[in-house]
């Protein structure tokens, strides 16, 4: 036992099986909430911390295998853990430790599924995802990764009665399975004729050019339709606010960066050598995901949808990370491609803890005033403080301003793409710092996101009278958000030593170390001699000692008086909180510059209306530029078919006869 | 550290407090000037500061923690970003906990800042200059972060201090990137601190003012750190100009405490020349409609593009 535990697979794979028992035991008093919620979640939380701890230790322990006889006869799980995983299973873990014990104090008596059964779903859902980075076959990969696409699905359908719920659970379902037709097509690509699916015989393959680029695009396409690239991203605001909200901050934190996992999986370890046009690829897809990502989050009313848009947003900015690595590889620039993966995996940790952060402080809004839409918040700093402080953190955090860890690796992609303009082929060389511009675009309105997310729910005035009921999140919620902000925090802070940390995977993909740190300790160089350095420590202390300065000199010098008095109201005495900007007030802007992006539905009233009503429809112009006509073709197609259906068991007879005999002529 | 860093420093943060809103009552002179008002003493925004830090706060019944909190945040990032800047000596040892890049995003925080604690009281002005803030803020951070990209992929360095050295040192050649990248500068300092064409600073009027409105709330103490804050900001955009555009006259790595010393007055004289062409530039030019910010800021944006893509074809 204790000579097992000596390998940190072995322990992450007791940590699996410990949250597979906790949720089984759920199911022993399902309808207990005292029972579920109050011990089983706080015990899973413990084991993603435990979980954290083994992947953080295993980072520096060399890559180790273990065959599980588990699944069909002749076709056993191969299991591997390497650094690559390692980070992806910390991220999991010190993501969903913060995330359980808010889920301990989150969820209530409800009209959906039991809480056993929520339990039930909600581990298998973790433990699936670790099973996920675990994989060493295609097999082990794809029965993980629908394990985790169908507990998802019931997660999310957890309020199953209503309509608009399960529609959504079913959008998600069809994109999920859609791209892991795409994975598993990408798979058998790359299994290159051995017909062998373990991840050691595909790195050993070696594929044409044409047939590699095929694998890379079906795997784009896979776990871009998981991480919710444009055109697939139209599940992500369905799903996000139908689910829970801990569900949703573990779909958006955790789930979103399997697929990013899996692309640098298979991109950089299956595949082995990337052709730099992939990158330009993925770049577009990412840099195009991003913006649209970002100014549909600003056009939306409804919280979590923001989110969810603006998640879409985040995986953007991963995937052109990802673009830029591959970009770099394929021309033989390993050193800019350890950056850029490091600015990636770096984002990718930051958004697990940001977005989990301020998923979970909807959830706590929601819990203590029952609304979702932006226009019926406000004010609510006076009355959660907690929440709002803590989420504000994390706002501050996604709106990537120093010194917290949006910062760090927005300010690593730059610097990656600053130091481009080495790449020999001329054209790329021009639209690179293009497309460095549009980060920085969708950067600069990811702080307009965020101030109108805070400003509209936590600041101003109560837009309705029943928020003055509202009250602040309770003991373990305001821990797991505490958890999470400081995870934030912390990842702002520190930035060298989670460098330090990374260096282990980005030599693996990359095949090159990023040089050696040669700064001192608080000072983040990552490439020594460029003169481009930062330091989020000092930026934090320099900012704190002169705000502290000023305080103390205004009190020395001046006074410290107070009066509180009615705001200023310009003469008009009657200002009332419908005289603030709503969400859609808030969003005007964007519509108006980025109009050809909306699909716009305008109620205006006349003149004569007794009951003016202004109302404005933000929709998605996928719907009707893709989904709709795909929608359609598929309809025509199944129309013209119809006929083969006649409801007849003898003519169903039939067709399988002569299926049979076809299939043993082909076969004999 | 080595004391002439120290001093530099010191130096560097003591002009931006002192000067920054000398050359605000400098611009506002020298527009009145030129629309023949007779103009007011150039010490009047001393006097205005100073009066208000004597007043009582006044503060709505229902601000938060966050709006008190806000001004001393938003005046301790343009201190800070004041010692990031090299507007005499390129010794800064400050530069190294933040390069270009993340003086943009202290400018953005204080951005943020000053937008939530608009929000926070919960007015129709508070909340309307929240958005319009945010969204000159949106067009002209892309912009600012070119014209920068453009300076720091001549002198291949991020740091400004670094850029200004490179760029100062350099035998006099014409960068054409740089005259492009210039325009679009001049550009984003015009709409960041809300002057002419996309904000009027002298007037209060409803339907078109931007940083007026994030303050409305904002009284004494409080109002003052604003106030100096907008002047500290004003006076360090003008000093990144200098930095990347007249690098001429600066002290660099090489010069004693003599050549520091000689800095200053140069430093005078740019400030001067700038705080002539800013005012006339906002007396000939009209402030154009909110919804037209976004034309002239893209405006912006195109010609820091332009510049870069110069670069990038013509090498200089």
């Amino acid at each position: 036992m204790t000579s097992a535990l000596h390998s940190p697979l072995n322990a992450c794979l007791a940590i699996l099986v410990l949250w597979g028992a906790i949720g089984l035991a759920g199911l022993l008093r399902p309808t207990s909430l005292r029972f579920v919620a109050r011990s089983l979640f706080p015990l899973s939380a413990l084991a993603s911390l435990m979980l954290a701890a083994v992947a953080a230790w295993s980072l520096g322990v060399a890559p180790e295998r273990a065959i599980l006889a588990i699944g069909l006869p002749d076709l056993p799980m191969h299991l591997r853990r390497d650094a690559l995983s390692g980070v992806f299973l910390f991220l999991l873990g010190a993501a969903s430790a913060g995330i359980s014990v808010f889920a301990a104090g989150y969820f209530r008596r409800g009209h959906g599924t039991s809480a056993g059964l929520l339990c039930l779903q909600y581990h298998l859902f973790l433990a699936s995802m670790g099973l996920v980075m675990l994989a060493d076959d295609a097999y082990a990969f794809m029965v993980s990764w629908e394990t985790m696409a169908l507990s998802s699905y019931f997660l999310v359908t957890t309020q199953h009665g209503l309509p608009d719920i399960r529609r959504a659970g079913f959008l998600y379902l069809l994109i999920a399975h859609v791209g892991a037709i795409a994975i598993l097509l990408a798979f058998g690509v790359m299994q290159g004729g051995s017909w062998q699916f373990t991840f050691d015989a595909m790195r050993g393959a070696r594929l044409p050019a044409p047939w590699a680029a095929a694998a890379f695009l079906l795997a784009l396409f896979g776990f871009g339709a998981k991480a919710g690239l444009v055109p697939l991203h139209v599940w992500l605001p369905e799903a996000h606010p139908a689910a829970p909200s801990p569900v949703s901050a573990l779909m958006s934190g955790v789930m979103l960066k399997t697929a990013v996992y899996g692309a640098l999986r298979v991109t950089f370890d299956l595949l082995g050598q990337p052709v730099w046009w992939w990158g330009v690829v993925a770049l577009a897809v990412g840099l195009f995901t991003a913006l649209y990502g970002v100014v549909f989050a600003a056009a939306q009313s409804d919280m979590k949808r923001l989110l969810a848009y603006s998640s879409i947003e985040n995986i953007g900015l991963i995937f052109t990370a990802f673009g830029l690595a591959i970009v770099f590889r394929g021309v033989g620039m390993s050193m800019l491609a350890a950056l850029a993966l490091i600015a990636l995996l770096y984002h990718s940790l930051n958004h697990a803890f940001m977005k989990s952060l301020l998923f979970l402080g909807t959830g706590a809004v929601l819990h203590s005033t029952g609304e979702r839409s932006l226009g019926r918040l406000g004010g609510l700093i006076h009355r959660m403080p907690w929440v709002a402080w803590l989420t504000l953190v994390g706002a501050l955090a996604l709106a990537g301003l120093p010194p917290l860890n949006g910062f760090v690796s927005e300010w690593l992609l730059l610097q990656a793409f600053l130091f481009a303009h080495e790449v020999p082929h001329t054209f790329v060389n021009m639209l690179l710092p293009m497309a460095a511009a549009v980060v920085v675009l969708a950067a600069a309105l990811a702080a307009y996101v965020m101030v109108k997310f805070f400003g509209v729910i936590f600041l101003g005035q109560p837009r309705e009278p029943g928020l003055a009921g509202a009250h602040d999140a309770g003991v373990l919620q305001r821990l797991g958000l505490a958890w999470l902000a400081a995870g934030c925090v912390a990842l702002g802070l520190f930035p060298t030593q989670i460098i330090n940390g990374l260096r282990g995977v980005v030599k693996q993909l990359s095949g090159a170390d990023l040089p050696g740190q040669t700064a001192p300790w608080w000072l983040l160089e990552p490439i020594p001699g460029r003169q481009a350095s930062y330091s989020a420590l000092g930026f934090l202390l320099a900012v704190t000692a002169i705000v502290l300065l000023t305080i103390v000199g205004v009190r020395l010098f001046y006074h410290r008086r107070v009066r509180r008095a009615d705001p200023w109201d310009c003469g008009f005495a009657r200002l009332d909180a419908r005289m603030q900007d709503t969400a859609e007030g808030f969003g005007q802007p964007i519509r108006h510059i980025f109009g050809q992006f909306f699909l716009l539905r305008r109620e205006l009233p006349t003149p004569f209306d007794r009951a003016p009503r202004y109302r404005v429809l933000v929709g998605d112009r996928i719907w009707e530029r893709l989904y709709g006509p795909l929608g359609g073709l598929v309809q025509r197609i199944a129309d013209r078919f119809a006929w083969v259906q006649q409801g007849r068991i003898a003519t169903y007879l039939l067709y399988s006869f002569v299926t049979l005999v076809a299939l043993l002529a082909l076969v004999l | 550290m080595r004391p002439i860093e120290i001093i530099t420093q010191l130096l560097d943060l003591a002009a931006a407090l002192v000067a920054a809103p000398l050359f605000v009552g400098w611009i506002n002179q020298c527009r009145a000037w030129l629309q023949n008002r007779s103009a007011p003493s150039i010490w009047l925004p001393y006097r205005g500061i100073r009066k208000l830090f004597h007043k009582d706060a006044v503060i709505a019944t229902r601000a938060s923690a966050l709006f008190r909190l806000a001004p001393y945040i938003v005046f301790g990032a343009m201190v800070l970003a004041a010692g990031i800047i090299p507007s005499m000596g390129t010794r800064l040892p400050v530069t190294r906990i933040a390069d270009a890049i993340a003086l943009v995003g202290l400018l953005a925080t204080a951005r943020v800042f000053m937008s939530l604690a608009a929000m926070d009281v919960g007015t129709a002005f508070g909340t309307l200059g929240a958005r319009r803030e945010m969204m000159v803020g949106f067009l002209a951070e892309p912009a600012l972060l070119m014209v920068i990209f453009v300076a720091s992929l001549i002198s291949a360095s991020t740091a400004l201090p670094a850029i200004t050295e490179h760029l100062a040192t350099q035998t006099l050649g014409l960068y054409p990137s740089l005259a492009f990248t210039a325009v679009a500068f001049t550009m984003v300092l015009l709409a960041e601190n809300a002057r002419i064409p996309i904000d009027n600073p002298a007037t209060h009027l409803e339907l078109t003012m931007i940083h007026e409105a994030l303050l409305l709330e904002y009284s004494a103490r409080h109002l003052a750190l604003m106030e100096w804050a907008a002047a500290l900001k004003l006076f360090n955009y003008a000093c990144i100009g200098f930095a990347l555009f007249i690098p001429w006259g600066v002290s660099t790595v090489q010069g004693g405490p003599l050549a520091l010393l000689a800095s200053i007055p140069v430093l005078a004289a740019k400030l001067i020349a700038a705080g002539g062409v800013l005012a006339l530039i906002e007396t000939v030019s009209a402030k154009v409609r909110v919804f037209r910010a976004p034309e002239f800021l893209a405006t912006a944006f195109l010609f820091a593009v332009l510049g870069l893509l110069v670069h990038l074809l013509l090498g200089a």
